[in-house]
């Protein structure tokens, strides 16, 4: 303490340290910085009186800690901004219930607050396989065009959401196609494949191909080629194909057919969503008149 | 009062008492609530720990570091409610050792994922993510579907697991090998068996390959995130507490 001096630039008192002659300052902290701190510790106090913060001994209250004097818990809060939600959607909601698919479609209010709810639904649940845009991807269906495999209508539609293809579940869509590698020699699938080229290229064909195909694939596909949707036989004629359609493709779905899988929606989303995308999809292009 | 540290400062002994204070205050709000497990746990029905197959998917999903760009816990917050379905419980993670909340979300939450989308679809998109979304910048994965999988060490991850808390009985941990392969195959004769072991079991085979790979392992733990716990019946302010 001895050593303490003014200095004489400053005027403010050293500490008394000194290394290689250079002496320590005695500033005080800024007084704001101590006054934020000492705010900072005053609201802390409150806030843990306010909100939920302390554990308690009994382990009871809001997670085993104290409640705060507002009661606040965050699943409060998210219920009420869900319900700042619902009171919106509720002006549609109780009338798009009770209508019908038609009656929905007839409706412009209805019809628009359909088509957003479906949008805003697809985006989060069905575009990551049917694309953002819902052009599908090899194996996963575009629904833009009209090329159905289950129906195109709202209602078809919305039954496939609602129990998915080869889902888990018990009115689930359901089709296998067997697999004609056991059945067929290559050279016998590669004429079948080159008769069911030609529906949509036209040109040639193996006779064996038709015969075949007569015997085996009509009963799904039709005669013609062009398919059963009530089975969810696709359409062979129409140039657009699920697995692709070069002649080794479609070599390969005959011989061991690919069956792919849709989920069903029913446990995951409301009836409403469900209700909202079918009519969204529907709306997207290829939707057919009940 | 603002020069009285002069007098802490030039006296080691009370210095030393004071800063074992001070540590003390932030150790015990730390390792406290560790202690209250219990009073952060809901009591919801439904999770189980994982069958060997998942646990090895789990394994997996440490391993590539999914946790990385992908989170697992759905916070109670509308715009995440609605885009992922209920929030996350810690109930739903208790078994997790590590836990995956994951802190980053690159890629979406995968809280919820288990039964979204097909098997078919995690299989081609885990082989090349763009072919099925374009817009997408995850990496491929697809050496998993090269890759056998490792399930000699899957009994001692359970019993290690054991050592901190999952409940895995000796019959699950002594038939873990079989339950694993059972779980990796369609119609497998030793289907029963793990059934009778483990609840709400997706069996079958998830990549379509003849060997059990890592694919088979990761798919099956994807599938069954976030299906267990019976959300219907769970309400958070604890009226449903008797029922564990």
């Amino acid at each position: 303490m001895s050593n303490i001096e003014k200095d004489e630039h400053s005027g403010v008192e050293t500490t008394g340290h000194e290394w290689d002659g250079i002496k320590e300052l005695n500033n005080p902290a800024p007084r704001w910085w101590l006054i934020v701190m000492i705010i900072t510790i005053i609201w802390g106090i409150g806030y843990s009186v306010v909100y939920p913060s302390w554990p308690t001994l009994s382990g009871d209250g809001e997670r085993g800690g104290t409640v705060g004097t507002m009661g606040w818990t965050q699943y409060k809060e998210l219920e009420e901004s869900q319900g700042e939600i619902m009171a919106r959607r509720a002006q549609y909601l109780s009338r798009f219930e009770t209508s019908s698919f038609e009656e929905i479609q007839a409706d412009a209010g209805l019809y628009a607050f359909a088509i957003a709810g479906g949008a805003s639904a697809f985006k989060d649940n069905c575009a990551t396989c049917h694309g953002t845009g819902g052009t599908g991807a090899p194996g996963y269906p575009n629904l833009l065009d009209d090329d159905w495999l289950w129906g195109g209508t709202i209602t078809d539609i919305h039954e496939t959401i609602q129990f998915g293809v080869r889902a888990d579940h018990d009115e689930t869509r359901f089709s296998e196609m067997p697999a004609f590698a056991d059945i067929y020699s290559a050279e016998e699938v590669a004429d079948i494949a080159d008769y069911a080229l030609s529906f949509s290229a036209g040109g040639d064909f193996p006779a064996r191909g038709k015969l075949l195909y007569d015997e085996q694939c009509a009963l799904c596909h039709a005669d013609n080629g062009t398919g059963d949707r009530f089975q969810g036989a696709p359409n062979l004629a129409d140039a657009i194909w699920f697995y692709g359609g070069t002649r080794a493709e479609l070599i390969n779905q005959i011989n061991r057919p690919k069956h792919g899988m849709m989920p069903n929606w029913d446990t995951r989303l409301d009836a409403e969503t469900i209700r909202q995308l079918a009519i969204y999809v529907h709306s997207l292009g290829g939707g057919e008149a009940e | 009062m603002l020069n009285k540290h002069a007098a802490l400062e030039k006296n080691s002994i009370l210095m030393l008492i004071f800063v074992v204070i001070t540590i003390s205050i932030g150790g015990i709000v730390e390792i406290v609530p560790l202690f209250r497990l219990e009073t952060t746990i809901e009591p919801v029905k439904g999770v189980r720990p994982y069958t060997p197959l998942e646990l090895a998917g789990y394994n997996v999903y440490l391993r590539e570091g999914c946790y990385g760009c992908h989170s697992q816990q759905i916070r109670p917050l509308r715009d995440e409610v609605e885009r992922y379905g209920h929030y996350s419980l810690a109930a739903e993670s208790m078994y997790d050792h590590p836990f995956q909340w994951g802190s980053k979300r690159t890629g979406p939450d995968l809280a919820r994922v288990g039964g979204k989308y097909s098997d078919d679809w995690h299989l081609q998109h885990m082989i090349d993510p763009k072919s099925l979304v374009p817009e997408s910048i995850m990496p491929k994965y697809a050496h998993l579907v090269e890759k056998t999988v490792t399930l000699d060490d899957i009994p001692d991850h359970m019993m290690a697991l054991r050592m901190v808390g999952v409940p895995y009985t000796d019959e699950q941990i002594d038939n873990a090998y079989a339950d694993a392969l059972a779980q990796a195959a369609t119609d497998s004769p030793g289907i029963d068996g793990l059934l009778e072991r483990y609840s709400k079991v997706n069996a079958r085979n998830f990549d379509g390959r003849s060997t059990t790979t890592e694919m088979d392992a990761l798919i099956a733990y994807l599938q069954v995130l976030g299906t267990m716990a019976e959300l219907q019946d769970y309400k958070h302010d604890g009226t449903q507490r008797s029922g564990r």
